[in-house]
């Protein structure tokens, strides 16, 4: 009991708020790539539609560590579009929190984009087609017409985003490292605890995990339940 | 002013060359499914782009293949309603009507549309609650609110119990007549188009064979196409022997007529339209004799199929049912010759101008 206490209240929270606000942006970033993306392939033409669908789901087949090969490949300050970045706008992605959205973004970003596309093939042509008959701008019919027929699946897509990207590890600690306070966020955490054979402090951090995805895929089916009211259940 | 229409496109095996015009009034085109009906609307929308062609409405072109003008179909004006009425499943009635009214639609007038369509309490209502006259009333007034200059139909009762059917066309009916905009019916079925409409295309492998009055396209069918369209259920093929007779080969029977024209290719009989005949009259003209029957009942009239001559193709006879009586099949059934459809085989058919 006592050994609880103390290790709660020396406790840094810093990696939970790290992650919490890496998974956020992460999301928030992928999911506008990836209803964008999403949207464009469907209207591709045929090979178009292969070739983007395969760059777009690469970082998800791929090894985390090799996507964080990539980033570091892009963004070292010893490659071009690194030095080229830091010099010319004082931005630096390498053992920042920039590196952690970075990475949390390219790794989650698939998963946004494939639900979402999967939802919007399942959308009703005829939907579409009415909505523009009624002389409905395409900027309204995606956003009144598509998503809310798509809903579902690019809700799961969402939820399925912030799960990834803030349980990113691989390519968080390539890129942007374990820097405690700035980068270290809670999978580093617990890597480096385990490491040093802190198991109490380990199951803590997985603790604080497990309540979070729980609490929040409960949350989102909550949500989906009501906005799905016009869908008949099967 | 009106509708004009000159349209081809490809797809696949299926060449779909349309062409027609209309002003005012409901124009049918009635097909068989898979003879291109709703491409047709589709690409008077705008959502299917045809190969080549001009779509023009009121002096407006929609489409010219010459000129590469292709508006899109917000700009066309052209309301579509949907097999299926495609409604929005997450929008209530009152936000269904609204989408197509602009950014600030004006109340005032939205609480009219939803009371002239008789949806006055069910604004808060989704599609999923409402029922198929529902959904056929939400997906008019949709339509209509957004003010087209043209009215597309695509198989509107098609998606309706029989029995609501009546009701409904005599509403839609009153409601296309107080609109007074051209209007295209695209239906399968003769009666919705014999009841609503005022002219008819008929469209048969993607070529609009026939254009007539309504009235006249079911008394006088001028095509094979037309004839099976306009619910003739015997046609044989045809070869004409002089100037008032003609061999129906099918059934093994030389038919009078008044007068054969020139591209006859094929005679129909309409199956009500035999009489009984007595056996001292058989040695007339237009009789057949009748053999093989078989009798099958429907609910308020006997379907009789027989023979003219061994090895021919059965011929079909509708007697409406008398309070209970067995049917008789007689001997001999005879056949006006004025009542006999002449028919072309569609490629020879002029078109006629309404």
């Amino acid at each position: 009991m006592s050994e609880w206490a103390k290790l709660l209240g020396g406790l840094d929270w810093s990696p939970l708020w790290i992650s919490l606000k890496t998974g956020i942006v992460a999301t928030v970033i992928s999911f506008f790539l990836g209803l964008y993306a999403a949207r464009k392939v469907i209207s591709a033409g045929p090979r178009a539609k292969a070739l983007a669908d395969g760059l777009f789901t690469l970082p998800m087949v791929l090894p985390p560590t090799v996507a964080g090969f990539f980033l570091l490949l892009i963004f070292s300050l010893r490659r071009p579009f690194g030095a080229y970045l830091y010099e010319s706008f004082h931005i630096k992605v390498v053992q920042t929190w920039l590196g952690c959205i970075l990475a949390a973004t390219v790794i989650a970003f698939p998963l946004m984009y494939r639900n979402a596309r999967a939802a919007f093939e399942q959308v009703d042509a005829n939907l579409v087609y009415a909505a523009r008959t009624l002389g409905m701008s395409e900027t309204a019919i995606f956003w009144r017409v598509v998503i809310p027929s798509a809903g579902p699946g690019v809700a799961s897509g969402t939820i399925l985003t912030f799960a990834r990207a803030l349980g990113e590890y691989g390519a968080t600690s390539m890129l942007a490292g374990n820097i405690p306070g700035k980068t270290g966020t809670i999978s580093q955490k617990i890597a480096m605890v385990i490491q040093d054979g802190d198991y109490a402090a380990a199951g803590f951090w997985v603790a604080v995990v497990l309540v979070i995805a729980f609490v929040l895929i409960v949350l989102m089916n909550l949500i989906l339940a009501k906005g799905m009211k016009h869908i008949r259940s099967w | 002013m009106g509708l004009e229409v000159a349209i081809k496109k490809k797809l696949g095996s299926f060449g779909l060359d349309v062409r027609f015009e209309t002003e005012k009034g409901i124009f049918a085109i009635l097909g068989a499914s898979g003879c291109g009906k709703s491409m047709t609307l589709k690409c008077i929308a705008g959502i299917e782009t045809p190969d080549e062609g001009r779509i023009v409405l009121n002096g407006r072109v929609l489409f010219d293949s010459d000129k590469k003008i292709n508006l899109a179909p917000q700009k066309r004006r052209v309301g579509y309603m949907f097999q299926d009425y495609a409604l929005f499943p997450n929008m209530t009635v009152e936000q269904n009507i609204m989408a197509g009214m602009g950014k600030r639609p004006d109340r005032e007038k939205v609480r009219r549309y939803l009371e002239r369509f008789r949806l006055t309490g069910l604004e808060r209502q989704r599609p999923g609650q409402l029922s198929g006259g529902q959904k056929q009333r939400v997906a008019m007034a949709r339509m209509i609110a957004a003010e087209p200059d043209v009215l597309l139909l695509d198989e509107p009762f098609s998606a309706l119990d029989s029995y609501l059917k009546w009701e409904l066309e005599q509403e839609m009916h009153d409601i296309l007549a107080e609109i007074d905009k051209p209007v295209l019916f695209v239906s399968h079925n003769r009666d919705e188009v014999y009841r609503l409409c005022t002219t008819v295309g008929c469209l048969n492998g993607g070529k609009m064979e026939v254009i007539e009055e309504v009235k006249e396209f079911f008394r006088n069918p001028q095509t094979k196409a037309a004839a099976l369209l306009s619910g003739c259920k015997n046609i044989s093929a045809a070869k004409i022997l002089d100037e008032t007779h003609v061999e129906a080969t099918d059934w093994g029977v030389v038919l009078t007529v008044p007068c054969v024209p020139e591209h006859t290719a094929f005679v129909g009989i309409r199956a009500h339209f035999f009489k009984p005949c007595p056996r001292e009259e058989a040695e007339r003209e237009n009789v057949f004799a009748v053999s093989h029957p078989q009798v099958t009942e429907d609910p308020f009239e006997w379907n009789v199929s027989f023979l003219a001559c061994e090895e021919g193709s059965r011929i079909q006879w509708k007697i409406p049912k008398t309070e209970g009586e067995e049917v008789s099949v007689p001997d001999f059934l005879r056949i006006d010759g004025r009542q006999v459809l002449l028919l072309s085989d569609g490629e020879t058919a002029e078109l006629v101008r309404v």
